[in-house]
């Protein structure tokens, strides 16, 4: 458990926008600075969340890491090694170890592929498995792992044929047919019902414990990762704001836009019908495009004194053991 | 609190050409003037068929086959539909539509979008329409500079600000939320949930707020109808239903039992095993009898009907009704 698997190292994603033509002239150019300048580790056997609002560059850093988009700076380091460039043949390896099941059950399978072409053909590309046999027997075992009983009826199945909760296990199950060791999973179960989502959730929780498997978990529901998740980083335009265990970031909040995420969220608890719930934010948050100076935060600050903005960003130091926030005054807001 | 909605044993079925899929069947519950009524159920058991129902607007293959929708004292499906377009829909019944704010027309100004359908309703002049859409605006807390804007300018709350107040801005009685917050991120969701429960106030509205999710419907309803494959399985207040004590539905403890709680640390989360049935041929006797975790012979021959157990509270289950 005390293994890294995983290390992040100031990684950026910076998107070109169309530009005028007065910048045209000049030279200039503008960025969407999507992911900007973020680090974390994982361990092995570990759940890491990452949690934010859309936009706040938690998918582009999913894809980052799967190496479905190539990186602006910054390093990947993957069991040891640096994946950050990597040849089409290293490429082709990490990608077998490192696994992604996306958001949407219903458009991430094609839908004239019966679930045993969905589960073959990453064997095929990847050039395992020795004849059409031993593949189908791989399939049926990553059913099984999933909880797909029996695996045989399932095979000969279409897409539409199942219920969300069982897509989402089959997209897990084509995951695991290469033997992964890291998984991201990019709001798996934000489109499943909800009394199927825990379901879900505790599967994946079972095959990774029996299989010692590492997950990064993009989410933007606090509720189901504090549930799900062993710890938690906290992202807002593009920068981790905070970090910590799951119990920290939710029982001990430092950092000002955590406070609001999470006085945000619902509970199924009566006798709150008639209170306008007070969320600790101002306005909206601004475009990736134009990140204001000084605290990328300060805007929406309610705490936001001339420090905030007039000094540079601060960077995230450790408040507690193993709880890091990106805050200048975060002592004083308790 | 007087009623002002009363719907008794409505039943919409879509005639597909497997045979009748009911999705409403059978349903009955009123409306208090001045409540939030809660309509909660997983995906697929009726709850947005409902909502479209009570606007008399059933999405083809559907159709209304029975029942009565009396608003303020009389049967709106006695009208033809000339009639409800001119007295009921959007005059008296609005309704935010699941999604809503991904259908403002990319081409048109807000304004130009709002304008029109108060146009089409109302004899009005520019000026006069245009000092009801800066009222309502104001209402939903957005500034006069977002109706020169295009759709495309806007964030995701800032539309559906914008189709609440178009729901709003004919002074119906009764509006219909179908899922207003899902597609929003938490804080914008507690914003739109802060909104409402203001307009509810300062406006006197009774709201039908349509979610799938137990912990906003915990937030925002006077009283929450639970539906499952097409019926109602509970109806009762917010304290009935999450007060943790009394008795309740045994899927409406299942779904409370899904519903991850952030303040509470659980080790595992429960959840109802399987999937709700197939409406064109559900099964005999309660519906919910194939996932039930207390179920009795009973409950796979004969149907339970919806019995009061206390007052405003409703439950059809024979376990219920034993104890």
């Amino acid at each position: 458990m005390s293994e890294v698997i995983l290390e992040v190292k100031d990684l950026k994603k910076w998107f070109p926008v169309r530009r005028r033509i007065s910048q045209l002239f000049k030279g200039e150019k503008s960025w969407v600075r999507a992911v900007d300048g973020v680090s974390f580790s994982i361990k092995k056997g570990e759940i890491f969340g990452l949690i934010g609002e859309s936009g706040c560059g938690k998918t582009t850093t999913g894809k980052l890491l799967m190496k479905l988009l190539e990186s602006t700076a910054g390093q990947i380091i993957f069991q040891g090694e640096d994946v950050t460039n990597l040849t089409p043949e290293g490429i082709s390896r990490y990608k077998r170890e490192i696994q992604m099941i996306f958001q949407d059950p219903y458009a991430s399978m094609n839908p004239r592929f019966k679930i045993r072409d969905v589960l073959l053909e990453p064997l095929i590309i990847h050039k395992l498995g020795a004849g059409l046999e031993e593949r189908i027997s791989m399939a049926t075992e990553v059913l099984e792992e999933v909880k797909m009983t029996p695996p045989i009826e399932f095979l000969d199945r279409y897409p539409h044929m199942l219920s969300g909760g069982q897509r989402q296990r089959v997209a897990t199950a084509r995951t695991l047919i290469l033997s992964p060791t890291f998984i991201v999973a990019d709001e798996p179960v934000s489109m499943i019902d909800l009394s199927t989502r825990a379901e879900v959730l505790q599967m994946m929780k079972e095959v990774q414990q029996d299989l010692n498997l590492t997950y990064l978990y993009i989410t933007h529901d606090l509720s189901t990762a504090r549930y799900f998740t062993d710890r938690i980083a906290v992202m807002y335009l593009g920068k981790i704001v905070e970090m910590g265990s799951a119990d920290q970031i939710v029982d001990n909040t430092l950092h000002p836009y955590s406070r609001a995420l999470i006085a945000a969220v619902c509970e199924p608890v009566t006798g709150k019908v008639n209170l306008i719930k007070e969320v600790p934010i101002k306005g909206e948050i601004p475009s990736a495009a134009n990140i204001p100076a000084g605290c990328r935060f300060h805007p929406r600050c309610i705490f936001a004194k001339p420090e905030c903005w007039e000094l540079e960003e601060p960077g995230l130091e450790e408040a507690e053991p193993g709880h890091l926030v990106a805050c200048r005054r975060y002592q004083e807001i308790v | 609190m007087g009623r002002i909605l009363e719907v008794n044993n409505l039943k919409l079925y879509y005639y597909t050409a497997r045979g009748p899929v009911r999705g409403v069947d059978d349903i009955s519950f009123h409306l208090n003037k001045g409540e939030t009524l809660g309509v909660v159920g997983e995906s697929g058991c009726g709850k947005t068929t409902l909502g479209t129902a009570l606007l008399n607007m059933p999405s083809p293959p559907g159709r209304i086959v029975g029942g009565e929708i009396v608003l303020a004292g009389s049967d709106i499906l006695q009208l033809n539909e000339k009639q409800i377009r001119q007295q009921i829909r959007w005059e008296k019944i609005s309704m935010v539509f699941q999604g809503a704010m991904n259908c403002l027309t990319p081409v048109y100004t807000i304004e130009k979008q709002m304008l029109e359908t108060l146009q089409e309703h109302r004899e009005m002049d520019e000026a006069a329409a245009g000092e009801r859409i800066r009222k309502y605006i104001a209402y939903v807390g957005l500034s006069d500079d977002v109706l020169r804007r295009y759709p495309h300018e806007l964030s995701g709350g800032m539309k559906q600000r914008i189709v609440i107040a178009t729901a709003l801005f004919l002074e119906p009685e009764v509006v219909i939320c179908d899922e207003p917050t899902t597609a929003l991120d938490v804080v914008v969701q507690a914003q739109i949930i802060n909104l409402l429960k203001e307009l509810k106030e300062q406006l006197g509205l009774s709201f039908i707020f349509i979610t799938h999710d137990l912990a906003t419907e915990a937030e925002v309803a006077d009283r929450i109808l639970v539906m499952y494959a097409g019926k109602i399985a509970e109806i009762g207040t917010n304290q009935q239903i999450y007060g943790q004590e009394g008795q309740i539905h045994p899927y409406t403890r299942g779904l409370l039992g899904a519903t991850p709680r952030l303040r509470e640390k659980v080790a595992k989360l429960d959840f109802i095993p399987g999937t709700p049935p197939n409406l064109l041929h559900p099964p005999a006797g309660c519906r919910f009898h194939l996932r039930c975790p207390v179920v009795m012979e009973r409950c796979s021959v004969e149907e339970p009907p919806l019995k009061e157990i206390e007052a405003e509270h409703k439950i059809a289950c024979w376990r219920c009704f034993d104890e």
